[in-house]
């Protein structure tokens, strides 16, 4: 093979993990902040499937895909401001919460699908998010190709990650979430309200699982298919387990299944004679693994999924 | 529960009963809301779902065909629960079960029915066994939390199966990816023709009492529940709890691959290759949580969504209303219970539920904070 075509493929792989990549990447950075404030939000899934509904709804009736971005995530705030009440205020099973989640998302896009778009499957096509080139970035040999042209999600999300890990380990507010998913108690006796703490960590692990469904139907494709989440959802969470309940261990497993998924691709354009099938088992086993691998040495919140019943 | 002699039984369950039926209302309730903002009549709609579930003989048999897996994966997700585990893998046990059954249900000719039927039947509890033993195995051994491997394993069986269907047990000739047709010596009878009712109910109802008698009247079972209630204590009092949390992850899901076997040798004849979740294992949750975890709750649970999804067909196709409604109507009823969970754990101390890592110890923790309330 030329020099040449092995770069051009290479850089492709790279983008391509990059788009993979990113829905999880959302997903995960939400899931970090619920669970580090303890409350386990399995419904994550859920939430993406709705704001790739609601991402769809909203360039659909603006023609505006930006406004599709705000719904999107704005819908993904409301189900995790329920999943909130239900967790912090009613001390709900924080697991079961999250089942009757993901349930209402794959029924209830669908229900909205056939009232408003009248058919099943799939909506039409609606103005997608356009690529943004980079200006210095796209002129660099590899890199520009690489990485020098991409969805402005896909960037946003690499900054998110830095964004996240800063805001956790080095503001008083991020402290606050640590302390209250670790020991609740304590960080009440020193005047933090968990309730509040929950409250926003959860409403903003929704925002961001909104914004991870919306890249879905308007970064990656132009539309909304029932059931596209596919599980990325919980192969986010399995992410953030992964990655140690941080921001970029989470970003770093991302980036795997992502690799995974685009060699899954590549494998398919090569013409490879590797079973679809194995290839969409890849990104489930990888995290089967990694999971085995690292508890012991992954350590929860110590409060994560206990609802606190206040000091007594 | 029915360990508590001192309690007036009927005061017992009139309040086991109260939640469910609250739930129930106010799921009917949001769904008459919805067909309205549909345009359709929600008292029509209601009546074409209920004449689908029961309006003919034959309907009420196709009712019992949804009926018997929800069964089946609400006792199994109910198995799971009475040890404290949280077993979501049901929907992936139950797709093994029917690869399993479908494969030893067609390799074999000529047996005798009473050999072949027991024995396809054992090769999807076989499946759904080993599929759930490998995440309790994981849970025991290393920690790693049911509820992520378990949905990891769904994935995992719903690709792998559809590898075996396209390359490995595709019948010869066929355009579409599916197996060969069971022999007719695997086929269970079907009971009310034209309905696909068949002898597999009977197997879904002799599993509820088996199941009944296996957790309350045996020492497995009892110490299955004693893992569930309490590991800590467990632990102490001699049970082994390794053993204890893989047995009831194995059994969990060996009645999925039950229901997976039934609905291959009952109802398909074959495994087809599935594009997507069948959603019986799903819905085995549901059923699970709307029935107490217990056989007797099972089986009123299992009849209500079982009847709701068979009804629902009819209900789309003369009435027009999307049958996903149904499913929004058991996410309604599953947020109601969810939030029952501090009630009930004051009436029964039920089992606990967290994502720690080493979840033993930790569930004394939040028992000991549900309880200090």
């Amino acid at each position: 093979m030329e020099p040449g075509f092995l770069i051009n493929v290479l850089a492709f792989i790279v983008a391509s993990t990059f788009r993979s990549a990113t829905p999880l990447i959302f997903a995960s950075l939400g899931g970090v902040f619920s669970e580090r404030s303890g409350v386990v939000n399995i419904g994550l899934e859920g939430i993406m499937l709705f704001g790739a509904f609601f991402g769809m709804l909203g360039s659909y009736l603006t023609r505006d895909p930006w406004f599709g971005v705000f719904l999107g995530m704005l819908v993904g705030a409301l189900i995790a401001l329920l999943h909130a009440f239900l967790a912090v205020d009613l001390r709900a099973n924080q697991v079961v919460s999250g089942v009757a989640i993901n349930l209402l998302a794959t029924s209830g896009t669908a229900f909205l699908l056939q009232k408003l778009f009248h058919t099943a499957g799939q909506s039409e096509t609606v103005p997608k998010i356009r690529d943004w080139q980079i200006p210095f970035l796209k002129d660099i040999p590899f890199l520009g190709e690489a990485v020098g042209k991409l969805n402005p999600l896909v960037y946003l999300a690499v900054v998110l990650v830095f964004l996240s890990g800063y805001f956790l380990f080095k503001t008083t507010y991020g402290l606050r979430i640590r302390a209250v998913g670790e020991n609740p108690e304590a960080a009440e006796t020193v005047g933090i309200s968990v309730r509040k703490v929950r409250y926003f960590s959860v409403v903003l692990s929704g925002i961001l699982g909104g914004l991870a469904g919306v890249y879905l139907s308007l970064g990656q494709m132009d539309m909304f298919k029932e059931n596209m989440s596919a599980g990325k959802g919980f192969i986010a969470l399995a992410a953030v387990i992964a990655g140690k309940w941080k921001p970029k261990g989470a970003f770093l497993a991302c980036i795997l299944f992502g690799f995974a998924e685009a060699m899954e691709g590549q494998f398919q354009l090569m013409g490879m004679d590797i079973p679809k099938h194995f290839l969409h088992m890849l990104p489930y086993a990888v995290t089967l693994v990694l999971i085995l691998g690292l508890v012991g040495r992954s350590v929860a919140p110590e409060a994560s999924g206990i609802p606190y019943e206040g000091r007594k | 529960m029915s360990n508590n002699p001192e309690k007036n039984l009927l005061e017992e369950y009139s309040q086991k009963l109260t939640f469910p039926l609250i739930a129930l209302f106010i799921a009917l309730f949001a769904g008459g809301l919805l067909i309205a903002w549909l345009g359709e009549n929600p008292f029509n709609a209601f009546l074409h779902l209920f004449k689908g579930a029961f309006g003919k003989l034959s309907n009420f048999g196709e009712t019992l065909v949804y009926v018997s897996p929800l069964i089946l994966t609400g006792l199994s997700v109910a198995l799971s629960f009475r040890c404290g585990l949280f077993n979501i893998g049901a929907e992936g046990q139950y797709i093994m079960g029917m690869m399993g059954a479908a494969w030893v249900g067609s390799i074999f000719t000529g047996l005798p029915a009473w050999i072949h039927i027991p024995l396809t039947m054992g090769a999807g509890v076989l499946a759904g066994f080993v599929w759930a033993a490998i995440p309790g195995f994981f849970k025991a051994r290393y920690g790693a939390h049911e509820v992520i491997s378990t949905i990891m394993m769904n994935y995992i069986a719903l690709h792998f199966t559809g590898y075996l269907v396209n390359y490995v047990l595709m019948a010869p000739g066929g355009y579409l990816p599916a197996t060969r047709v069971i022999s007719s010596s695997a086929k269970l009878t079907r009971l009310i023709p034209p309905s696909r009712a068949n002898t597999g109910i009977f197997f879904a109802l002799a599993s509820l009492i088996l199941v009944y008698i296996f957790l309350w009247k045996t020492k497995w079972g009892f110490e299955i529940r004693a893992v569930g209630l309490n590991s800590e204590a467990a632990r102490y009092a001699g049970i082994n709890v390794t053993k204890n949390i893989i047995l009831a992850m194995a059994l969990s899901g060996s009645l999925a691959g039950l229901a997976g076997a039934l609905q291959v040798q009952g109802i398909q004849y074959r495994f087809n290759d599935l594009f997507g979740f069948t959603g019986y294992g799903f819905d085995g949750i549901a059923v699970a949580l709307l029935g107490n975890n217990h056989p007797a709750g099972i089986l009123l649970s299992a009849f209500l969504f079982g009847s709701l999804n068979c009804g629902a067909l009819q209900m789309q196709s003369v009435a027009g209303v999307p049958k996903d409604l149904i499913g929004i109507m058991q996410s309604v009823i599953v947020f109601f219970i969810s939030a029952d969970y501090l009630l009930r754990k004051k009436l029964e101390r039920p089992f606990s539920i967290d994502m720690e890592e080493d979840s033993p110890g930790k569930e004394v923790q939040s028992n000991g904070t549900g309880l200090s309330h």
